[in-house]
């Protein structure tokens, strides 16, 4: 009995505790998955692999700022759109402190597409900016500590190859697991247009939109690609033309991982706790056996053949449901206290924090329930089709 | 109350046929109390069981207050052992793990009455057999005539027009025993209808019928 109810305790746990760190690990990936911006198209020139319309394959493609104007007026269902370009190796000052830093040129709509966003009492860059080339910038969190430790940032002045900047804004601390050219705390963002006027380039690095529904992101897609072979004169048909990165489609296929991830889990914990199941069984056809005498006394007394079913279902529900309350409760103080814990940095980052769905309470309150009654509808079964003499006479 | 046409019972399969009671025909009318004898393999349970619903013979009919319980199923079977029978077994087969109070109330609860009304009625049970002060004891902690008794106040829980006892007084000191026969004799002269298999004979002469059986048949 004790042993069963501990079958039953660490099946629960076990299946509650798959689940709960399993559920926590796909919320913190997507969380970080979206540390990058949620739901948006990466797009940059490459090479052509087609000839075209007497063109030779093996053409650079290169996207200029029009782009973005051109993309924005063609295609109906782009949300947001933004010009990126990004310059290595400028030397940022400020006071004594120098470092070496990189920096982005890029449009106002960055900031909700590659989530941006400002701390208390800070702001992105703003259409002002862009528009009067102002000399503003937007700091990441670790740009900011390097130069100005704890102290404030916003409303200084940082030098930036000995050209004055004015420090409007710091990024708010953020998870992100997917990146290119480095993390965005380590970036700092100007005006694409005061960009363009200091460094002088005309190409961009980047080009980001954002769909104005997820639903529309296959659409939009092939309508950017054609509008743009028609501007640059490549096959509409030529994959290697542009290079493009679709969080929306990556995020598609990372959360049917998941999903299949979370089935596993599931279905490792099911087993076990199907194991305890078995241990049940055996409970209450034990216990069937040696109450023989009881049910025959019952019958004796009027007990007719439901009631002794419902007698033996009901306990081994109640024995199933017993187990399955202590590991219940152990898992929800494991979680609880994992995410007291609150372990930050590295792999903790995603495993440390478990959740506890509604969809893993009803998966395992629905199989602890289909554990009691099978254990119990057999014996039951049996000890109702008893013959009351007969069951009198059990010793 | 009771009417046996040829009623036989065969136990087992094959050779090891037993023919535990063989054409046996008898009656017995409301408010009789009746003795029913005869050496160990004679029938005796074999009848009762019959005569108490636990049991259907192998052939011929029997008519329980003019109902053929022959061809009843098992949750009408159940019903009449409710409310028309009451057990007072040998072994006194009381639950162990149940209370004086809560063995009484078993047949109460079978039958559906409310908690109020199964608290008033073995309360009146209880004292009826002068154990109203052991309400909450287990058969483990009761003497045998105690736990005799509290097997005659389940019995008479709902009132059965048919108190079967058998061997009541098998297990009791000659006390306990003239005890019991006296509260079976009250009954009787309440109105009861009585069936004591025994096969003590200063008991059986102390009832007005006498049943004797011999290799499963009646014996006249």
């Amino acid at each position: 009995m004790t042993l069963t109810i501990l079958a039953l305790v660490w099946g629960t746990f076990s299946i509650v505790i798959l689940l709960a760190f399993g559920e926590g690990l796909r919320f913190q990936m997507t969380k970080a998955n979206h540390g990058l911006g949620e739901g948006i198209v990466i797009l940059r020139g490459d090479q052509t692999s087609k000839p075209f319309q007497g063109l030779g394959k093996g053409r650079r493609i290169f996207l200029i700022e029009e782009d973005v104007e051109l993309l924005k007026n063609r295609v109906s269902g782009i949300d947001l759109i933004s010009p990126e370009s990004e310059r290595y190796g400028n030397t940022m000052t400020y006071g004594q402190k120098s470092i070496i830093q990189s920096v982005i040129g890029v449009y106002p709509s960055f900031e909700e597409m590659r989530t941006y966003y400002p701390d208390w009492n800070s702001r992105f860059l703003n259409r002002l900016d862009l528009e009067k080339k102002r000399r503003v910038i937007f700091l990441g969190t670790k740009v900011k500590e390097k130069i100005f430790g704890g102290g404030q940032a916003v409303g200084n002045t940082v030098l930036i190859n000995n050209i004055p900047f004015v420090v409007v804004g710091v990024m708010r601390k953020k998870m992100q697991n997917s990146m290119y050219n480095g993390p965005d705390e380590e970036k700092a963002a100007i005006p694409f247009s005061t960009y363009k006027a200091i460094y002088g380039v005309k190409y961009l690095d980047h080009l980001i939109y954002r769909p104005k529904d997820i639903s529309l992101a296959e659409t939009v897609k092939k309508e950017v690609y054609k509008v743009l072979a028609i501007k640059y004169k490549f096959d509409p048909g030529d994959r290697q033309a542009l290079r493009i990165w679709d969080t929306i489609e990556e995020e598609k296929t990372f959360r049917k991982i998941f999903i299949g991830f979370q089935i596993f889990l599931g279905i490792m914990g099911g087993l076990t706790l199907m194991v305890a199941g078995v241990g049940v069984a055996n409970i209450m056809y034990v216990s069937a056996r040696r109450r023989t005498r009881e049910v025959g006394i019952k019958m004796a007394l009027g007990a007719k053949r439901r009631y002794v079913l419902l007698q033996f279902v009901s306990e081994a529900l109640m024995i199933a449901f017993t187990g399955g309350a202590i590991g219940v409760a152990f898992s929800l103080l494991v979680v609880q206290v994992t995410q007291a814990l609150n372990l930050q940095g590295g792999a903790a980052d995603f495993l440390a924090h478990p959740v506890i769905s509604l969809g893993t309470m009803v998966l395992t309150a629905f199989i602890l329930g289909l554990i009691g009654f099978l254990a119990g509808l057999f014996p039951a079964r049996r000890a109702a089709s008893l013959n009351p003499v007969e069951a009198l006479r059990y010793e | 109350m009771i009417k046996m046409n040829n009623v036989t019972k065969i136990y087992g399969t094959g050779d090891a046929l037993v023919e535990a009671i063989k054409d046996v025909s008898l009656e017995i009318r409301g408010n009789e109390f009746i003795s029913l004898i005869g050496p160990s393999g004679s029938g005796k349970s074999t009848l009762m069981n019959i005569m108490g619903c636990l049991d259907a013979p192998t052939s011929g009919e029997y008519y329980f207050e003019g109902v053929r319980v022959s061809k009843m199923n098992h949750n009408r079977l159940a019903e009449i052992r409710n409310e028309k029978i009451g057990f007072v077994f040998q072994s006194f087969n009381l639950l162990p793990y149940a209370t004086a109070f809560e063995n009484i109330e078993i047949p109460l609860i079978f039958k559906g009455v409310s908690a109020r009304h199964r608290k008033e009625r073995v309360t009146e049970l209880l004292d009826r057999v002068n154990l109203g002060r052991r309400a909450r004891h287990k058969p483990s902690e009761l003497s045998g005539g105690e736990i005799q008794r509290v097997a005659i106040a389940r019995a008479l829980a709902n009132n059965p027009r048919l108190i079967l006892a058998d061997e009541p007084t098998g297990n009791l000191d000659t006390k306990s025993g003239d005890e019991l026969l006296k509260i079976f004799d009250t009954l009787w002269r309440q109105g009861s209808t009585l069936v004591i298999v025994t096969h003590n004979p200063a008991i059986a002469q102390k009832t007005p019928r006498l049943i004797r059986l011999r290799d499963g048949c009646i014996e006249n």
